[in-house]
């Protein structure tokens, strides 16, 4: 593939995409679960989570496209079998939840007959029909999803960490928005196992 | 199957000391435990006794009994479906499409306010008035007004207080007195609202009432010109005062009258937009502006056919005062963004509901 890594590192669009989408979605799960629990600044933020979570659908597409077409750097060898097995469970829920929350959101303001408004006159149109009882549902799923994408966000945070102070193999420096060029003698180009893929 | 994944320290890192590594771990603890921290005190579960969204709504509930499947407030209702032909006065002020000049349909409903969906009519119970405009740019306005001049609380605080010092006491069925002075002893803004709603020429039905939208909006014209505004729904049926004492064979009188008069001929109002003067309280619901201040007859509002909310699709709507096309925006009221929060919590609970029957039935709507 032309999109290729550098064999160390993800590729470079797949980095800026993740630190861009990680900004934004803990940006989004906050402002989610404040705006659920504000009087006064509801509208506001209200306000900001509908785009947002549109911009965050439309990247979140476009990430899935590259992360198919790209290959990825190899798992550090201080990764465990089943270290790699939850790693890439942990990356096809994220994935998931990405693409499915703005879309459940989406039918959620549908079902309830709410209008889907972007920024002045322009609203996207329903993906669902008006449905009192899916509307409830889907609202409830909404935060259901919400909590289980924020605590899949901390468990990725906190292996990573892990990896990064404890163990101490440079597994952030995978995804760091600089090029690394590491020379120790067993970094993670003696490292055969290739792909993310289990 | 390589040589490094059978040994935990591939890297050629020195073990940690002890001490060094509970201080990573700790580190670790800090930044996953902070952010989860952060998270929970955003969502609101640190500070258990800040008001929410969902505790006022928890209060309606007390207050009123399970009513499962009814609005949380203004209960007991019956839908319209009608047209707004605008004039084309107000676009000048306002560049929404609702102000072009030419006609727009109509869903709505009118009701009583308080959260008893059973509750007889009564003469000073507050009516109220909501109103979808379907745009045709495909935008919708949504406004829900009451027949009073102000609102009688100015902050959602506020609001949460008097629920629970209107509440009636369960031993005399009626608010406690003692609650409710010491109420208006600390909102002396609601004492003076109330004196100004008792003041306020009641009329004797839902079709000769002019209906308030309380909170001040912001009109945002062609140009990006603000203008602050208030809005009311003007009777064109005569007024004529209200009745002292409603009668005891038909809890559902103001209905009634209301469907029989829809039945005889459409009903119209009058959108009027009360334009606001510098140094008018546009962020206080319970403040009057004076009478002098400019009106604009925007168009009228024709209301040609009644409908249970059993069959009516404005049942399930969400009446949220902040569903606004582009050319008309909340203001500073800090009730706006409240409400809007509020009838998200109310909408949401009552929509996965099942739905009882409602005191104003089809039958009732097709007499």
């Amino acid at each position: 593939m032309g999109l290729a890594n550098n064999r160390t590192q993800f590729a470079i669009q797949s980095r800026v995409l993740h630190w861009l989408m990680a900004a934004m979605l803990l940006t989004m799960l906050f402002i989610g679960v404040s705006m659920v629990a504000s009087l006064g600044h509801y509208a506001r933020l209200v306000a900001i989570h509908r785009p947002l979570g549109i911009a965050i659908l439309i990247l979140a597409v476009v990430r899935l496209a590259n992360r198919l077409l790209t290959t990825l750097p190899p798992f550090p060898p201080t990764m465990s079998p089943l270290e790699r097995r939850v790693a890439a469970g942990s990356e096809k829920l994220l994935y998931t939840l990405m693409i499915l929350m703005p879309l459940v959101g989406w039918g959620m303001l549908s079902a309830g007959h709410l209008p889907i408004v972007m920024v002045g006159r322009l609203h996207l149109p329903p993906i669902l029909p008006a449905r009192p009882m899916l509307y409830a549902f889907l609202r409830r799923t909404h935060t259901a999803l919400a909590y289980l994408l924020f605590l899949t966000f901390a468990a990725h945070l906190s292996a990573v960490l892990f990896h990064t102070w404890i163990v101490r193999d440079h597994l952030l420096d995978r995804m760091a928005l600089w090029p690394i060029r590491r020379r120790t003698p067993e970094g993670p180009l003696h490292a055969v196992t290739s792909g993310g893929e289990p | 199957m390589t040589q490094s994944d059978h040994n935990p320290m591939p890297t050629g890192q020195p073990p940690l000391g002890a001490t060094n590594l509970l201080l990573r771990l700790a580190a670790i603890g800090v930044v996953v435990g902070g952010i989860a921290a952060s998270f929970l005190y955003a969502g609101g579960w640190l500070t258990p006794h800040s008001l929410t969204p969902a505790r006022i709504i928890d209060r309606f509930e007390q207050v009123n009994g399970p009513n499962p499947g009814f609005r949380r407030n203004h209960a007991k209702g019956v839908c319209f479906a009608g047209y707004f032909e605008s004039n084309g006065n107000a676009a000048a002020l306002s560049k929404a499409a609702i102000f072009a000049p030419g006609r727009v349909p109509v869903i709505g409903r009118f009701a009583l306010a308080g959260g008893q969906p059973y509750q007889a009519d009564a003469p000073h119970t507050v009516r109220s008035m909501a109103v979808l405009f379907k745009l045709p740019t495909g935008e919708e306005w949504r406004t829900g007004m009451n027949n009073i001049p102000v609102f009688p609380v100015r902050t959602p605080q506020a609001f949460y207080d008097q629920l629970a010092a209107f509440a009636p006491a369960p031993d005399t069925g009626k608010p406690d007195p003692a609650r409710v002075s010491r109420f208006f002893a600390e909102h002396p803004e609601s004492a003076a609202a109330i004196k100004a709603i008792q003041a306020w020429p009641v009329s004797s039905g839902f079709e000769n009432s002019t209906f308030n939208s309380l909170n001040a909006f912001r009109f945002i014209a062609a140009d990006g010109r603000v203008t602050y505004v208030r809005w009311s729904m003007v009777s064109e049926q005569p007024f004529e005062p209200v009745a002292a004492t409603q009668p005891a064979s038909d809890k559902n009188y103001l209905f009634d009258a209301l469907i029989a008069s829809i039945h005889r001929q459409p009903l119209k109002w009058h959108l009027i937009i009360t334009v606001a003067e510098p140094g008018d309280p546009t962020d206080d619901a319970t403040l009057a502006w004076p009478p002098d201040r400019r009106q604009i007859d925007a168009g009228t509002l024709t209301i040609d056919r009644i409908e249970s909310e059993q069959t009516s699709p404005a049942r399930d709507i969400n009446f949220d005062p902040l569903v606004l096309p582009s050319g008309i925006a909340g203001s500073g009221d800090p009730l706006l963004s409240a409400r809007s929060s509020t009838y998200s919590v109310s909408f949401t609970r009552r929509e996965g509901e099942r739905k009882q029957p409602s005191a104003v039935s089809p039958a009732e709507t097709e007499k």
